[in-house]
């Protein structure tokens, strides 16, 4: 059986607006892959072991309530500890330009933007797991 | 070896790993290694309609499961669509109580073209939590119908949920998900109609044909609520000794394993056929003639088989 994409897709944090990863999620689904939805309010450490365990190839976070400069950097040290860096971690969310350079820098591999088209998302996770 | 070991040890990326290669039939001699390791966990199911709080029960009864420092590995089973290849596995949602404790594994797993109600995988990965020494394995099944009926040829116990708008006992009696009941749930029982249903399931009960000494309980359950899941843990927990005195977990386990065997022998004639037995270009070809109302299916059906018999 050829090897299935898997991809963890989670909502850290107070921020309750889910419709984006949702969005995500479904174009996701209907491109083929393993969509693992965590929901609403997660815990760095939750996301991180879910995304172990489900043994993801990538872990891609919704982010709208400006804590992106905190979580991403805790999501990536977590991985780091527990010897997971191989999950690569993608986002998505109202981040300003300044900021996606610093988190790139930190080890976030891409960071989508509002307006991103779907198929680019979808396009983007091919070309990095193939 | 390294995973092997590591496996062993009980870490969780380990685990993860290996089941993702068993999952994905990467490498075949791994169930060898850790068969051996199998056989000492309690296999239950959890099986039902869409929608029944399958996820939420699990999220209610682990908690109970896990007591006396106890292991859960859960296997939760969605579906994968039929038409992208996809799938989005939610269940972990319900599941957010567990999500740290140390002593619990949760996996998702897609059906990937299975219709039985588990993913074609779904037996093995279960033996891989059983060699990571899982005391209990609790399997949860895409939501179902009326056939899908797989998950009992896996646990020892299962567990079917439905809820007050499953419909009446009629729809119950039909062959079915009702026969592979060891007990009987009745969701989301603080609404309308749940008594209702608990009592024309108790008259359809009554009505089965009953070889065994069990007494197939019917319960009523809120499992957001955590109402009724005391009850529903020790019913599980005297099935198991019911079936353990009675001499049925092993006669049941040993049934399991002929029906293990006759899939995979079917599975491998299958894949046998296709890749060596049928000239998938000369198929082709016969199609087209069947397709003009020249040959039948059956004949198609009989040269192939030519080639076998």
């Amino acid at each position: 059986m050829e090897k299935k994409i898997r991809i963890l897709i989670g909502k850290p944090g107070l921020d309750g607006h889910d419709r984006g990863a949702k969005v995500i999620a479904a174009a996701l689904r209907d491109a083929g892959f393993e969509v693992i939805y965590t929901g609403l309010h997660q815990l760095s450490e939750s996301i991180v072991e879910a995304a172990i365990q489900e043994d993801v190839d990538i872990i891609g976070l919704s982010i709208l309530s400006g804590a992106h400069m905190t979580i991403f950097p805790k999501i990536i040290d977590l991985l780091k500890q527990k010897n997971a860096e191989h999950i690569i971690v993608i986002g998505g969310g109202i981040i300003p330009e300044e900021d996606i350079k610093k988190l790139i820098q930190m080890g976030v591999k891409r960071i989508f933007t509002p307006g991103a088209p779907t198929n680019e998302i979808v396009d983007y996770i091919n070309s990095i797991i193939h | 070896m390294e995973l092997l070991q590591r496996f062993l040890k009980g870490e969780k990326p380990a685990i993860a790993r290996v089941i993702t290669k068993i999952e994905n039939g990467t490498d075949p001699k791994l169930l060898e290694d850790i068969f051996p390791h199998t056989g000492k966990a309690y296999y239950i199911g959890i099986t039902g309609p869409p929608g029944a709080g399958k996820s939420s029960l699990v999220n209610a009864i682990v908690p109970k499961l896990l007591e006396n420092n106890k292991k859960v590995g859960i296997i939760a089973v969605d579906p994968t669509s039929p038409f992208s290849g996809g799938a989005l596995l939610g269940d972990r949602i319900r599941m957010n109580d567990l999500a740290l404790n140390e002593n619990v594994f949760i996996r998702s797993m897609a059906t990937r073209g299975s219709l039985g109600g588990l993913a074609t995988k779904t037996k093995d990965v279960a033996l891989v939590l059983d060699a990571a020494d899982m005391d209990y394995i609790l399997i949860e099944t895409v939501g179902v119908g009326q056939v899908e009926l797989d998950i009992a040829q896996v646990c020892d116990t299962t567990v079917v949920v439905l809820v007050p708008e499953s419909g009446d006992a009629i729809q119950a009696m039909k062959a079915g998900i009702l026969e592979v009941a060891d007990i009987l749930v009745v969701n989301k029982g603080d609404r309308t109609g749940a008594d209702r249903l608990i009592l024309e399931m108790k008259f359809a009960f009554e009505l089965r044909v009953h070889n065994t000494g069990w007494h197939y309980p019917i319960l009523k359950t809120t499992a957001i609520e955590n109402i009724g899941i005391d009850e529903l843990v020790s019913t599980i927990k005297s099935h198991r000794e019911y079936l353990e005195k009675s001499g049925e977990l092993e006669i049941g386990r040993k049934k399991k394993l002929v029906i293990r065997v006759n899939e995979l022998i079917e599975e491998r004639i299958k894949t046998h056929l296709h890749d060596y037995v049928i000239d998938q270009k000369q198929l082709k070809k016969m199609i087209d003639k069947a397709y003009d109302r020249k040959i039948t299916p059956h004949y198609i059906t009989d040269e192939i088989a030519k080639k076998i018999f």
